[in-house]
């Protein structure tokens, strides 16, 4: 599906980070956000892939490794390379993570629905590790950090309600490269930099090839069309392909409703969003 | 010196302030000859929605901003209320006789200070302005209402306020104490994005333009260089220079909602250079003298208001509202 674009300069350089003064500018969002909402500490699950691995090492960076919580929550048919990805993350910034096997609940769950495909196990899984993670929350006073990049919010390639749901997320706006590039600033173990990405549901289970496109075309295109404002005409006179933009477009279109809050039925004169305005930081 | 009342997130560290800061300055007894007065930016971090805490470290910061010598302290935009109030706008809207300003014009009498606060200012015909009081002596002495009310990408003013429609010199009382005369005028932030306001400014003969501002950092990714600051960066210097004035920016400090203020309030001179800066987003509270003298060597060096042909400014401006006219 995919062919390799022409290198493209100035796409190269909107994608590049300075990476120091990003990553400063996130400890002083993780900081304030935390600590505006009255607590004093963060919880994170921590998958052993770069996204939670940088957001792990940014949480410890901004607030101290005793405030921060990593969880790592295997199924029995995670990567083992997971687990000792995860733990050397935990190792270098001198955290201890908690491990919460979802195996028992999960399989619990579908003996009852033995035919369920393995989307639906995947968006299960999600949703289990979401709920421990917040379950965690209560427990240690600590609030829930995000782990989705810009590529998968808008590609819609998260489990709404699971891996999406969060308090705070620090990487939201950067595209999965970027990431990359952060995460390589603040030397995340080798094998978390290196590893193709993967969000570990099934076995082999591929970002890229479910997607069908390499990381480095899909922000390139996204970074043209959503940063840029370039029509999709633009965008392949650039010389992507263009059943890739299409697909691209496609997918944001269609994911649209995994970035918004349930949709409220209009009644009052003033609804909640629509005219009843306030920022979330109301009085903080 | 540094804000006692500090946000998480923003931490303050004595030394990022720079040298330009006073420490116990002599009290001026006879007319100096350079005409200095010490002006003091206030980077200031409000919580937002929340007047009465915001009101309390105003409070403070007046009293610390007299006693380190200060002439005038510049808070930076809607210092009273936070910016992205959406719906809060009218809750926490305040008038000339409201309690929370009357406390400002008693804290610049008791401090002999002269102070630059904003606020949401609503009008007797109930509009909602994002203004900046100048305050001296106990006295309202000039009120600013923004013109240009940015409703663009992040920002969304105009479906929350009304816009000013004057820019307006006035008479500083900051030299009374060296026996020197001031005209300066406020811009509010996106008003400095529209060169006329500068113009109009500049046209009035002032020596001062104080922005205060609350701008938001954006096109962060590549750094600080080539995202809003740099703007800013090259607006306050240009001003500056081509209308020969001195140029303070009091940019303001933290988060709201995720979107982070990126500080660098600075005072510019009237040849352009940037003499004193926070070099961050961290709150602070920013000390320079500002000098008569410094003005007028820029104006023989570059005497460009002398030769300013506002006549050719008007003709022209006239033929081309005269061809509007007539469509």
């Amino acid at each position: 599906m995919s062919t390799t674009p022409r290198p493209i300069d100035s796409d190269a350089d909107t994608l590049a980070v300075d990476a120091a003064f990003v990553i400063e500018r996130l400890r002083g969002f993780i900081a304030d956000g935390v600590r505006k909402v009255g607590f004093e500490r963060v919880i994170v699950g921590l998958s052993g892939g770069v996204d939670s691995s940088l957001v792990t090492a940014l949480a410890v960076s901004s607030l101290g490794a005793d405030n921060v919580v990593a969880v790592f929550m295997p199924y029995r048919s995670s990567d083992p390379q997971s687990q000792i990805d995860a733990l050397a993350v935990c190792d270098s910034l001198g955290i201890a993570a908690k491990v919460v096997d979802i195996t028992p609940q999960v399989d619990a769950y579908f003996e009852r629905f033995p035919d369920a495909d393995r989307t639906r196990r995947g968006n299960k899984m999600a949703r289990e590790r979401m709920s421990i993670l917040y379950d965690h929350s209560m427990a240690e006073r600590a609030l829930v950090l995000g782990t989705s990049n810009k590529t998968e919010l808008l590609l819609g390639y998260g489990t709404l309600f699971g891996d999406m749901a969060s308090a705070l997320n620090p990487i939201g706006d950067l595209y999965k490269t970027q990431v990359y590039a952060l995460a390589r600033a603040l030397e995340l173990p080798h094998s978390v930099l290196t590893k193709p990405p993967s969000a570990d549901l099934w076995v082999g289970q591929s970002d890229e090839d479910e997607l069908g496109m390499r990381y480095a075309v899909v922000d390139s295109v996204l970074n043209l069309l959503v940063d840029e404002r370039r029509s999709r005409a633009e965008v392949i006179a650039l010389g992507f392909d263009p059943g890739d933009v299409d697909a691209i477009v496609a997918r944001v279109r269609g994911s649209q409703y995994k970035r918004r809050p349930p949709v409220i039925a209009k009644l009052s004169n003033r609804t909640i969003d629509r005219e009843f305005r306030y920022p979330r930081d109301w009085g903080r | 010196m540094v804000l006692e009342r500090s946000r998480t997130g923003v931490i303050p560290t004595q030394e990022s302030v720079p040298e330009a800061t006073a420490s116990e300055p002599e009290p001026i007894t006879a007319p100096d000859p350079s005409g200095a007065v010490i002006v003091a930016l206030a980077q200031f971090y409000p919580r937002l929605g929340d007047v009465g805490v915001n009101v309390a470290a105003h409070l403070t910061t007046i009293a610390a901003a007299a006693a380190g010598g200060a002439g005038l302290v510049v808070f930076p935009e809607l210092s009273l209320t936070g910016y992205f109030l959406k719906d809060q706008a009218p809750e926490v809207a305040l008038t000339l006789d409201s309690p929370e300003v009357h406390a400002l014009l008693d804290a610049s009498r008791a401090g002999d200070i002269d102070v630059v606060a904003g606020l949401i200012l609503e009008s007797d015909q109930h509009r909602f302005y994002n203004a900046s009081l100048y305050i001296s002596g106990g006295d309202v002495v000039h009120v600013h209402r923004k013109v240009y009310l940015p409703t663009y990408g992040l920002f969304d003013e105009q479906r929350y306020l009304a816009a000013g429609d004057r820019f307006r010199a006035f008479d500083a009382p900051l030299g009374r104490r060296t026996h020197h005369h001031w005209r300066a005028g406020i811009l509010i932030c996106e008003d400095l994005w529209h060169p006329t306001s500068a113009a109009l400014l500049a046209r009035q003969g002032v020596d001062l333009i104080i922005c205060p501002s609350a701008s938001p950092g954006r096109g962060l990714l590549q750094g600080e260089a080539v995202g809003t600051a740099s703007s800013y960066d090259v607006m306050t210097r240009t001003y500056a220079q081509l209308f020969t004035t001195y140029l303070l920016y009091c940019n303001r400090s933290g988060f709201e909602d995720g979107v982070g203020f990126w500080g660098g309030s600075r005072v510019v001179d009237p040849s352009g250079s940037v003499v004193a800066e926070v070099p961050g987003a961290q709150e602070a509270v920013l000390f320079h003298s500002i000098e008569r003298s410094a003005l007028r060597r820029a104006r023989v060096a570059y005497p460009l208001l002398r030769d300013e042909r506002n006549d050719v400014n008007d003709a022209e401006t006239d033929r081309l509202r005269r061809r509007h006219t007539r469509g």
